[in-house]
């Protein structure tokens, strides 16, 4: 073929910069959270002189692994504040950011199997519409009115007893959220420095003062680490422990079909979530790997299981195909919540332990972590998510309390 | 899909089997002597390694028994596997019992064994926070 058959090639929405000798802060870590704080940093800071590092390629991490699941119904008062607060963000970020990722709020139905489910679910709806979360229990009728190749009968093992749904939530195209906030960021002077893996910190007693890469040493005032399931690696090179477990999180995706999947479904109980992608892939996933690993697989029986669980809640997916299923690393904490604030040395401040979570929640780590490295103070949002908390006991224990699949 | 060979029966698929975390975490000796700090890090804080990682796994749908093993996190090859309660074998998958050197006898006293038969270990508090969790000699 001919090369100039091909059309021109695209501009590109961002720099490859050499690494500048110092910055005034740096992030660690060019994923949806690392992008989203260079972001608010440089927007709402006016810290221009900073850089993304990243090990491999923009976005190439977790932010690409995701089933792009948006929404906020959590339990706790913390947890619905800052993931309410990403809500919004997400609702008005396409236009901020001058870039359509197509955030479809087509709601995320959660469903109950067991009476144990429905206390859990109604208490939640009423813990919801306290904290102004839109909140809504179905009757299986209901459920079956919004998503109708959802098998309610009563002649399967869990059957439909009910479930949450929350309209304003929904999904986007992970990919193009990553792109749009990389281009925003390389237009207000961010240095997105890709295949630049971050190998040793230094530090002046107890302070952080730069930043050992592949690419060369660079000096900097501050650190961001925003490295999911790396976190630790990180934290040990720093010279802190974090309280995370690194594990595998599978997905997968059928071949694409015309569209028959409305909605978002997800059941804890028989462990799946189902969404349809714009394009028509069926994107399913469900819980972790037990064991701990850093190797971005699975053991297939986890497919196994959350399959068995998608055909039997929708049974028009009995004859679909598995086109292809990835893994991501997620970081796990014991109350299945995030933390984001100060660490033990001086100017290095930790986003991490989003766990199977952190996509929704893009937007408001970036703001409350953005705010955190720039005034060395947490934001309202993010200060009951310290470190500390694991020494004070106050945990924000949403395991089995967020409508969540972990 | 790991395949595990049990102590006690064999070859297993994974699905036979339940993960119970970091091996060589020892209770407090003096639990009523832990600071907040030190009961955080015995509570929430685990070795999260990256590479060959010293691990608890339960035969839950065999003979029910629990054993250890080292796996890399990475590739998950599984290098050892061998019985609660005895120290870390060296990376190779020898165990000290068979290579009986000096330096991981050691082990086997201040970081190795179970909780109820620790008698080296002593858990200092106010001093040595970290000691609270297994020393990191166990799971480097």
């Amino acid at each position: 073929m001919n090369t100039q058959q091909l059309p021109e090639h695209p501009d590109f929405l961002w720099r490859n910069p050499e690494p500048k000798k110092s910055y005034d802060a740096v992030i660690v870590g060019g994923g949806g959270h690392g992008l989203a704080t260079a972001y608010f940093l440089a927007k709402n800071h006016g810290m221009t002189n900073i850089a993304v590092l990243e090990k491999g390629w923009l976005a190439g991490g977790n932010m690409a692994r995701n089933t792009t699941i948006i929404r906020s119904n959590y339990l706790w008062d913390e947890s619905a504040a800052i993931y309410e607060h990403a809500l919004k963000l997400w609702e008005i970020l396409p236009e901020e950011l001058e870039y359509d990722f197509l955030f479809s709020q087509r709601g995320v139905m959660n469903l109950a199997h067991t009476l144990g489910d429905v206390r859990e679910s109604m208490r939640r709806v009423g813990a919801n519409k306290l904290n102004g979360v839109d909140a809504e229990w179905l009757d299986p009728k209901q459920v079956k009115e919004l998503c109708p190749i959802l098998n309610i009968s009563d002649n399967i093992r869990y059957p439909v007893m009910g479930a949450t749904y929350q309209p304003r939530a929904g999904i986007a195209k992970h990919d193009h959220v990553a792109w749009a906030f990389a281009r925003k960021c390389d237009e207000m002077g961010v240095d997105i420095i890709q295949n630049c893996e971050v190998t040793g910190f230094i530090k002046d007693g107890n302070r952080v003062t730069g930043v050992k890469t592949s690419r060369g040493t660079i000096n900097t005032e501050k650190v961001g680490l925003c490295a999911a399931g790396h976190s630790s690696v990180l934290a040990e090179m720093a010279g802190f422990e974090l309280p995370i477990q690194s594990h595998p999180l599978q997905a997968l995706v059928s071949e694409l079909h015309e569209p028959v999947h409305p909605t978002v479904v997800m059941s804890n109980h028989v462990h799946v979530y189902v969404s349809q992608a714009h394009k028509g892939e069926l994107v399913m996933g469900a819980g972790v790997d037990s064991y701990n690993g850093y190797g971005q697989r699975g053991s297939f029986h986890v497919i196994e299981h959350q399959m068995a669980a998608a055909v039997e809640l929708f049974p028009i997916f009995a004859r679909a195909h598995v086109l292809r299923t990835w893994g991501g690393i997620v970081d796990t904490t014991l109350d299945a919540s995030p933390i984001v604030g100060n660490t033990p040395v001086e100017n290095m401040f930790v986003n991490c332990g989003w766990g199977t979570g952190g996509f929704k929640g893009t937007p408001a780590a970036g703001l409350t972590f953005a705010h955190n490295i720039a005034t060395g103070t947490p934001h309202e949002l993010n200060r009951p998510f310290a470190l500390e908390r694991f020494e004070t006991g106050a945990l924000i224990d949403e395991h089995g309390a967020a409508a969540v699949a972990h | 899909m790991l395949l595990i060979s049990c102590p006690n029966c064999g070859s297993r698929d994974e699905t036979e089997f339940h993960y119970g975390g970091q091996a060589h975490v020892a209770y407090p000796e003096n639990p009523n002597e832990l600071n907040d700090k030190e009961w955080a890090h015995f509570l929430f804080y685990r070795e999260n390694t990256k590479g060959i990682f010293a691990e608890r796994w339960l035969h839950s749908t065999g003979c029910r028994q629990w054993f250890n093993m080292l796996r890399d996190t990475v590739t998950y090859d599984i290098k050892a596997v061998y019985p609660m309660g005895t120290p870390r074998p060296d990376a190779a998958g020898k165990s000290t019992a068979e290579t009986g050197t000096a330096s991981l006898a050691a082990d086997s006293t201040t970081t190795g064994t179970a909780a109820p038969s620790i008698s080296g270990t002593s858990i200092a508090p106010a001093a040595t926070p970290a000691s609270t969790t297994a020393p990191k000699g166990a799971t480097k």
